[in-house]
């Protein structure tokens, strides 16, 4: 339980030094709050630039702004966006859903299929199955997820009509809602699943060598309790920490997905928050997602200790 | 050394990736030269032979613009190619100094340079690539004019990716040097009375690089792909400069029209990746036999 707190603890001490980075990034990028109402507002003069300026605080030095910033947001008030005109938590809100049934999916089917291809490329050594499973996974790691998803349009979308080409699930179209996601979800999934595919498959060979697996096997078991209870439980500690990585992975890859089929996530608001300067947006939108691969490696730290008994829970790292 | 290279070339997969990316990077920088030889352009502009088809002397057609399509491919594949390449050697620079520097130093000075390292890659990379491509450099006191320059927006990605992309070699570095650090030869080196410069650059650089050498050439890979996405989502290369990243960038607008212009390009990023990593994994394989084949 120590562990557990103490983890917790460093956690969100990065968060709050990721707050800074990324609130200093912010602030380098081009034009102020100030700037952008006055490109709206020709007739403005240079008085009423200052008196915006201060209103706004953005002639304070940076820290007092970060200050001031972090203070009214744990007061609950993150600010306003800027292109989309409504408080910044109403709009992160449905992105977040949206992006997590994306991703959440994504992760769960990748994962899935990565295990068992990886396991069963390591089972079937020098098998014709082994080396397609290779090949593939080669190819997951070699293929841009953007152009995949390009081609995937073209075929399922233009070609063929049978999908829609990308946006959101609206009422009154002729496509069921599940269909919106398919094509992202491929293209997501294809991504993912070669990394780890060949993780997976060395972790599960290196542990196959081992002396317990052919006691285990030398003792009668069936081949399936041994590669279950013998075999994977050994292989999957450090394959957790890789899925953990994978999550963040994920998550980060989902910009340029989201972007592309017009899946209004996180990913999506990221990008059109950075290209709009809407800055308050971009800020929570980048903290929320870096708060998710942190959330992504503290269940992975847990996990592992879970999973392997000789990593004590409350000894020190 | 030669056990290590004859072991690389016994490799056939290793040497096909090489000599994809080699044909591949030669065709890139003779793109001027093909222009001339087949009498295309990859730049200028011909509003007579918009989106023609492939034949004659445009192998691969023309584009929106009636460009010649190869040519274009060739000139793009020289910005992709550099970059990915500088990238990777700039993250081989830095990463190798902070791992060394962490190893050798050891206390405080190891684990300042390691948390920052962990810090840097726990960042959600594509949405940080994404804001390092959209600041205004003259906030950090760049002048206008150097940002204008053609070349200005090139050197911006590769400083890009080196700022996020060195932690993967500087984790590794610095675990290659640990391990070189224990070594009896190192002890040895020092028991006789060797200056540390001496074993630095003698016994412990020699030894712990080649974990460095397989993780550069995949660090080209990752930075190729980085850049394609960069220039795909549109802060990447800009026109009239094109990498094979705009390239897609630009045919997804003519998805209907000439989907063979989105063809193209995502073909060779899928060449150039797969070629390096089939040229890493040898590397690796040859450089270090006991590893495994893990990602």
């Amino acid at each position: 339980m120590r562990f557990i707190l103490t983890r917790i603890g460093a956690a969100i001490l990065i968060l709050a030094i990721k707050s800074f980075v990324i609130f200093a990034l912010i602030g380098l990028m081009p034009g102020d709050p100030v700037d952008l109402l006055m490109t709206a507002n020709p007739d403005a003069t240079p008085e009423d630039v200052a008196k915006l300026r201060s209103i706004y605080g953005v002639d304070q030095p940076f820290t007092a702004r970060y200050v001031a910033w972090l203070a009214s947001a744990l007061h609950g008030d993150l600010g306003f966006s800027r292109i989309q005109h409504r408080p910044v938590l109403e709009v992160v809100g449905p992105a977040l859903v949206n992006t997590l049934m994306l991703t959440g999916t994504a992760f769960l089917i990748s994962t899935a299929i990565a295990l068992s291809l990886g396991t069963i490329a390591a089972l079937r050594q020098g098998r014709w199955i082994e080396r397609v499973i290779n090949l593939l996974a080669y190819c997951g790691i070699s293929l841009p997820g953007f152009w995949l998803g390009l081609l995937l349009i073209y075929v399922f979308a233009v070609k063929l009509g049978l999908l829609p080409a990308g946006g959101m699930p609206r009422a009154g179209e002729n496509h069921p809602a599940w269909a919106y996601l398919l094509l992202p979800l491929a293209t997501l999934v294809t991504v993912e699943i070669g990394g780890l595919t060949r993780y997976t498959r060395t972790a599960v060979l290196e542990v196959i060598g081992q002396d317990h697996v052919r006691t285990a096997h030398a003792k009668g078991l069936s081949p399936w309790r041994v590669t279950i209870r013998h075999i994977l439980r050994n292989a999957m500690i450090p394959v957790v920490t890789v899925i953990a990585l994978d999550f963040g992975h994920l998550l980060s890859g989902v910009t340029l997905i989201e972007t592309m089929f017009g899946w209004r996530g996180m990913g999506r608001l990221i990008y059109e928050s950075i290209m709009g300067n809407d800055y308050n947006l971009a800020l929570v939108c980048l903290l929320a997602t870096t708060a998710m691969i942190l959330l992504g490696s503290l269940l992975a730290d847990i996990a592992y200790s879970w999973l392997d008994p000789r990593i004590s829970l409350d000894r020190k790292r | 050394m030669s056990t290590r290279l004859q072991r690389l070339t016994a490799d056939r997969l290793a040497l096909a990736g090489g000599a994809i990316l080699l044909t591949l990077g030669l065709a890139a920088i003779a793109a001027p030269l093909l222009e001339q030889a087949l009498d295309v352009s990859g730049i200028d502009a011909d509003l007579l032979g918009r989106f023609e088809p492939p034949g004659g002397a445009h192998l691969l057609g023309q584009d929106e613009a009636g460009r010649d399509v190869l040519a274009r491919l060739l000139r793009g594949g020289r910005i992709s190619l550099a970059i990915g390449l500088l990238g990777a050697i700039g993250c081989t620079v830095i990463g190798t100094l902070v791992g060394t520097l962490a190893a050798y130093a050891k206390g405080p000075v190891d684990a300042v340079l390691m948390r920052i390292t962990d810090f840097v890659m726990s960042l959600p990379s594509l949405p940080l690539l994404i804001i390092l491509a959209a600041l205004d450099l003259t906030k950090l006191g760049f002048s206008p004019d150097t940002l204008r320059s053609p070349m200005a927006g090139f050197w911006r990605i590769v400083a890009i990716v080196v700022v996020l992309g060195w932690t993967g070699i500087a984790r590794l570095s610095r675990a290659a040097t640990l391990a070189v650090l224990e070594r009896d030869y190192v002890t040895a080196a020092q028991a006789q009375g060797a200056t540390q410069l001496r074993i630095l650059t003698i016994h412990v650089l020699p030894n712990a690089i080649a974990p460095v050498i397989v993780a550069a050439t995949l660090a080209m890979g990752r930075i190729v792909l980085a850049e394609a996405a960069l220039s795909f989502l549109g802060v990447g290369i800009q026109p009239p400069a094109t990498s094979w990243g705009s390239m897609l960038n630009n045919a997804q607008d003519l998805l209907v029209t000439d989907p063979m212009l989105a063809v193209w390009p995502g073909a060779l990023i899928l060449a150039t990746v797969i070629a390096i990593n089939l040229l890493g994994d040898g590397l690796r394989a040859a450089l270090d036999p006991r590893a495994g084949t893990g990602a």
